[in-house]
């Protein structure tokens, strides 16, 4: 039984009452002063402006540092219309890798804060759909029977693996009278993503050569990957994103309960069936390109609900700045920190990150056990 | 099904107490036993090499039968169905346990760090120090036990609370997974697959020097586990409302978690294959005896149901060679998770 708790409610700014904002706002009278409620609007718009800035500066970073021979200088070269010997670096390898980043980023984290709120379950991850799980499946098919080992080739497959796998999911849990909740589609997607592992494993596990291309895209990389991947993912991120952004409100009505949304005109189960196609663009697409990576969609959803609180119409701009911030920056830094080769993204987010999570988690008051 | 319905001081002085032992209870840890004991002995039949009649079995296990076959029974086939059949039940507890106390139906050893540290232990015993089996298994007990006390240790520091136990245990288990996978991509090729199989989980060559020491640590927790059953359904219920029926929290709950992380640690001393069987065993279990709560004996019934039931398979499916039993067991697990929740959903069982 999936507890169906309401997220957190972090606790707000010093001095202020920590109270839903969103009832505050749907109920039409302020809990707080109103001096004080755009006083904290003001300061959140700043965040998101300077977040916006850290941003800029992440693709500068992603660009102009990294384990081949460019470096900065050459980044301005190329702004100012020169090119240098090493411009091919830049903007053949450099460009599509930041792209990638961004995109990959925003996705994850984008996708984790939709499904902690679908499900409002701290636990939630977007791979638990089965998307991780069916794009691996897809990649492992791939790489046995058909000798594609080049992401090129094989990131089509991967994202309609995920696709197929989060359709069979909700056609799983929409079986019978009853909809498909959140708990129904978390449970079947945890038992098909079993199965699909399993099935994965089987394939990779029995071909030494299968196993060395599959290992090094289990951990998530965004190395090897040129703009012909950017554009096949690009589109269906964007649309995810933006879907994601439509949904803020429905979702900040439906984590108040099903009941209290329904009476706010919401259509429950449009707006789920509408997440879970978000989750499933996102996740999936960011799968395809650039294998699991798995802890940026659990943690950056959870550290920023600490931060701003429930309403998902700042946590989703926030995710989607933060996102994108953090994988460059992990990207740049696995690019940097392993002497001749690199170290992939998935696994300096996770070492980086896990820690950073564990630290808040113990530190912060939790409003509910 | 109504828990405690009327306070100690009733009219009659009598308490209405929930029965968790129901009818259907009984039944289903029944039928489970005989189909383990069924499983039990084709496993022993069909396994590789030298095939072996059912009814022959039965006879060498009651001391008749051929002087072969009784050598082929005791010394090579016995200790691996038995190991099986612990393993899943260690498995099974487990996961029930962590998933009453987190009340998240996603909670398995997988969700404290557990698997992932054992996973790193063994990992860095086989590719970094190239150790023997003996020395990759104590590796992996102490990998998956030092992660486990290190969670417990911080979210102890962070207050008690089932849902940030199991945060800092994700937390935890996606570093050491990165970790791992940082292990597996700079190994060599042929190292890693080999690293990889062992991860997946096999029972290939379990002998009884691994099934003894096993069998009498989890014959050791059988008490504890039917004393704490009452103590998990409680706490499902909320930490207030178990301390307003006697339960002591603060003992209780640490127990819980000691003896689950201690199942787990023989689990994959032994086996390696954690994962699939302590998430879906348990579930599979409650819905079974349709149950409110955990049922920890059915659930510990259905993990070494399962895991011997996918040996039999792993054994069979592409013989002569064998699959890594954790590869059939998340198969089979998963599968049959998708059907029972799709059965009951059908029938409008939420």
């Amino acid at each position: 039984m999936l507890n169906a708790k309401p997220l957190d409610t972090g606790s707000d700014k010093p001095g202020s009452a920590s109270v839903e904002p969103v009832q505050a706002e749907i109920s039409g009278r302020g809990t707080r002063s109103t001096s004080s409620r755009s006083r904290r609007t003001r300061v959140r718009v700043v965040g998101l402006l300077v977040l916006a800035g850290v941003l800029v500066l992440s693709v500068g970073a992603s660009l102009a540092f990294g384990s081949g021979p460019a470096g900065p200088s050459d980044v301005l070269a190329i702004v100012t219309g020169q090119r240098t010997p090493q411009a091919w670096i830049v903007i053949g390898h450099r460009v599509p890798r930041t792209l990638l980043g961004l995109l990959v980023g925003a996705a994850l984290a984008v996708a984790g804060l939709t499904m902690q709120a679908l499900t409002r379950n701290p636990l939630a991850d977007p791979g638990l759909l089965g998307v991780n799980a069916g794009a691996a499946a897809a990649v492992a098919t791939c790489i046995a029977f058909f000798g594609i080992t080049d992401v090129r080739g094989y990131v089509w497959f991967a994202f309609a693996g995920a696709g197929v796998v989060a359709l069979l999911v909700y056609l799983l849990g929409s079986q019978g009278r009853a909809a498909a909740t959140p708990e129904r589609l978390v449970l079947a997607g945890a038992a098909l993503s079993a199965v699909l592992t399993a099935y994965s494993s089987a394939l990779v596990l029995s071909n030494t050569n299968a196993f060395d291309e599959f290992r090094f895209w289990q951990v998530g990389a965004l190395v090897n990957r040129d703009m012909s991947v950017v554009t096949v993912v690009a589109g269906w991120i964007v649309a995810g994103l933006v879907i994601a952004l439509l949904l803020s409100w429905p979702m900040n009505a439906l984590a108040l309960g099903e009941e209290i949304g329904r009476s706010l005109g919401i259509r429950v189960g449009q707006v789920r069936a509408a997440g879970a196609v978000t989750i499933t663009l996102l996740c999936g697409a960011a799968t395809a390109a650039a294998g699991p990576i798995g802890f940026l969609g659990l943690a950056v959803p959870h550290v920023l609900r600490f931060l701003l609180g429930p309403d998902l119409r700042w946590l989703m701009p926030y995710s989607i700045l933060t996102g994108s911030i953090l994988l460059l920056l992990a990207d740049v830094l696995g690019r940097l920190t392993a002497g001749n080769g690199e170290l992939e993204v998935g696994i300096v987010t996770a070492v980086l990150g896990a820690p950073l999570f564990i630290a808040l988690v113990s530190r912060r008051r939790m409003v509910r056990p | 099904m109504t828990l405690l319905t009327s306070p100690p001081s009733a009219s009659k002085g009598r308490t209405v107490r929930h029965r968790a032992v129901t009818g259907r209870w009984i039944a289903v840890s029944l039928v489970l036993l005989a189909g383990i004991a069924v499983l039990m002995v084709l496993s022993i039949a069909v396994g590789t090499g030298y095939p072996i009649p059912p009814t022959e079995v039965v006879r060498s296990v009651f001391g008749g039968g051929d002087e072969d076959a009784r050598w082929v029974v005791f010394t090579l086939r016995m200790p691996r169905t038995i190991a099986a059949a612990l393993v899943g039940a260690a498995l099974g507890v487990s996961g029930g346990i962590l998933q009453g106390l987190s009340r998240n139906v996603l909670a398995s050893p997988d969700l404290i760090g557990f698997s992932a540290g054992a996973a790193t232990g063994g990992l860095i015993q086989i590719l970094v120090l190239d150790a023997g089996p003996l020395a990759v298994a104590i590796g992996a007990v102490l990998g998956g036990l030092g992660t486990a006390a290190l969670v417990l240790l911080l979210s102890r520091r962070a207050g008690s609370g089932g849902t940030r136990l199991v945060l800092i245990g994700v937390g935890m288990g996606a570093l050491l997974t990165a970790v791992n996978g940082f292990l597996l991509t700079r190994a060599d090729a042929g190292e890693a697959l080999s690293a990889a199989v062992w991860l997946t989980g096999s029972l290939n060559v379990r002998t009884w020097a691994y099934v003894v020491p096993a069998a009498i640590v989890l014959g050791l927790t059988v008490p504890f586990v039917v004393a704490l059953s009452r103590p998990l359904r409680m706490l499902e219920l909320g930490d207030d409302t178990a301390i307003a029926l006697g339960v002591s929290v603060r003992r209780a709950r640490p127990m819980l978690v000691a003896l689950s992380v201690l199942l787990v640690a023989v689990a994959v001393a032994v086996a390696v294959a954690v994962g699939v069987v302590a998430l879906a065993a348990p579930q599979i279990a409650r819905r079974l005896a349709r149950s409110p709560s955990m049922v920890l004996v059915p659930a510990g019934l259905l993990g070494a149901l399962l895991l011997v039931g996918s040996d039999v398979i792993a054994m069979r499916v592409i013989a002569p060679a064998q699959l890594p039993v954790g590869i059939v067991t998340a198969a089979v697990g998963g599968l049959y998770l998708v059907w029972l929740l799709s059965a009951q959903w059908r029938a409008g069982r939420g």
